[in-house]
């Protein structure tokens, strides 16, 4: 069976959402994405237009995954920062607790130094969040009375969806 | 590992393609690509050999539409197939929803298709899935070639599970989006089981 264990609601989504956009300004950086370890963006702040986001997320789970691989290849648990420094932008991505992923874009208007220390703080309120976002989701994984949207999904819904 | 996104109404699945080395994941992919309405796809990534061999992933967002109010969003991904790359084969089956393996029709290549769901069985169990019961749908690829095996033959050889099983030749794009579309059926389906 699919596991279906990440579930956002919009109150957590909302302080999540805050919490990377207090971070795009206070470390004076271009963008804040929050991905998931599987690849799958999850809120973003700062001038995100400007990024195909999707392939961002994809391509930031790849690389941190491959570079978990490589932790393990030499006895490390993992590596949980990456850094990448480019001619303009920059590339600061960290590791969240045990399934998010920040990735900061930063320019020579900030620092790696201010970067790094924001993340820092940042991180341990966005881990609050995510552990906030299991509970929720054990809980109505346990509540008789959530009724999921999905519960009732037909052939041709699926049929619809693929212009049938 | 399906996320659902209640403040976005936004449902994102993971597909895997999977199958032994050039049995067409990567022109499976480029083929829906191609045939996508351009506002409802991404950008195709490649993560490629000068060569044009799979070196890490190739991957694809698509949007496909609303189910109870959801935006629907597949990532298709793709393996690398060459055997020594099972290291990184492995990471992309990390949070998969469902899987789509690609056989190769041709008879030689019968050995390599069986060790490939080996393969798979095993780098599913180590990301914690059952190739038993995940979603899972069998391709039998280039249908056209002279010497392909026959179905009966194939379906002998490597189908266990009564899993839907569809021919096809993806580089004229046979079979491709009903392939997809059965994997599809079954992971939202689980979703309504759970």
């Amino acid at each position: 069976m699919a596991k279906v264990d990440l579930v956002m609601f919009e109150e957590e989504y909302k302080q999540l959402q805050e919490i990377i956009s207090r971070l795009q300004a206070d470390s004076s950086s271009k963008v804040v994405f929050l991905v998931d370890k599987n690849g799958q963006q999850i809120a973003a702040a700062g001038d995100v237009r400007s990024i195909d986001a999707t392939s961002l997320a994809s391509l930031t789970a790849g690389n941190v995954a491959a570079t978990d691989g490589l932790a393990k290849l030499i006895g490390e648990k993992e590596f949980t920062l990456l850094f990448h420094e480019g001619e303009k932008d920059n590339l600061h991505i960290s590791i969240v607790g045990k399934r998010g992923i920040l990735v900061v874009i930063f320019d020579m208007n900030s620092s790696l130094a201010l970067v790094r220390l924001r993340v820092k703080k940042t991180s341990r309120d966005l881990q609050e969040i995510f552990e906030k976002v299991e509970q929720r989701a054990q809980n109505v994984v346990g509540d008789a009375s959530f009724e999921s949207p999905f519960s009732e999904i037909t052939d041709e819904d699926i049929d619809k969806l693929f212009g049938d | 590992m399906t996320f659902i996104n209640y403040a976005s109404r936004e449902i994102n699945c993971k597909i895997v393609y999977y199958g032994p080395g050039l049995c067409g994941k990567t022109t499976n992919i480029q083929w829906i690509f191609e045939q996508a309405n351009p506002e409802k796809r991404g950008k195709l990534v490649s993560l490629a050999t000068e060569t044009d061999r799979t070196l890490f992933f190739d991957f694809l967002p698509l949007d496909m539409g609303t189910v109870k109010g959801f935006k629907v969003r597949f990532h298709l991904y793709t393996v690398p197939g060459q055997v020594f790359y099972d290291a990184s084969r492995k990471l992309i089956l990390r949070g998969c929803d469902g899987m789509i393996f690609v056989a190769d029709s041709q008879r030689p290549r019968m050995e390599a298709n069986i060790e490939s769901i080996a393969n798979l069985a095993t780098n599913l169990k180590e990301n914690g899935f059952d190739i038993r019961s995940i979603p899972y749908v069998l391709q039998l690829n280039k249908r056209d070639m002279p010497s392909a095996a026959t179905v009966e033959e194939m379906e002998h050889l490597l189908r266990f599970r009564n899993e839907p099983m569809i021919e096809a030749v993806a580089n004229r794009g046979t079979g491709v989006i009903e392939t997809l579309k059965a994997c599809a059926r079954q992971i939202l389906m689980e979703l309504q089981k759970s």
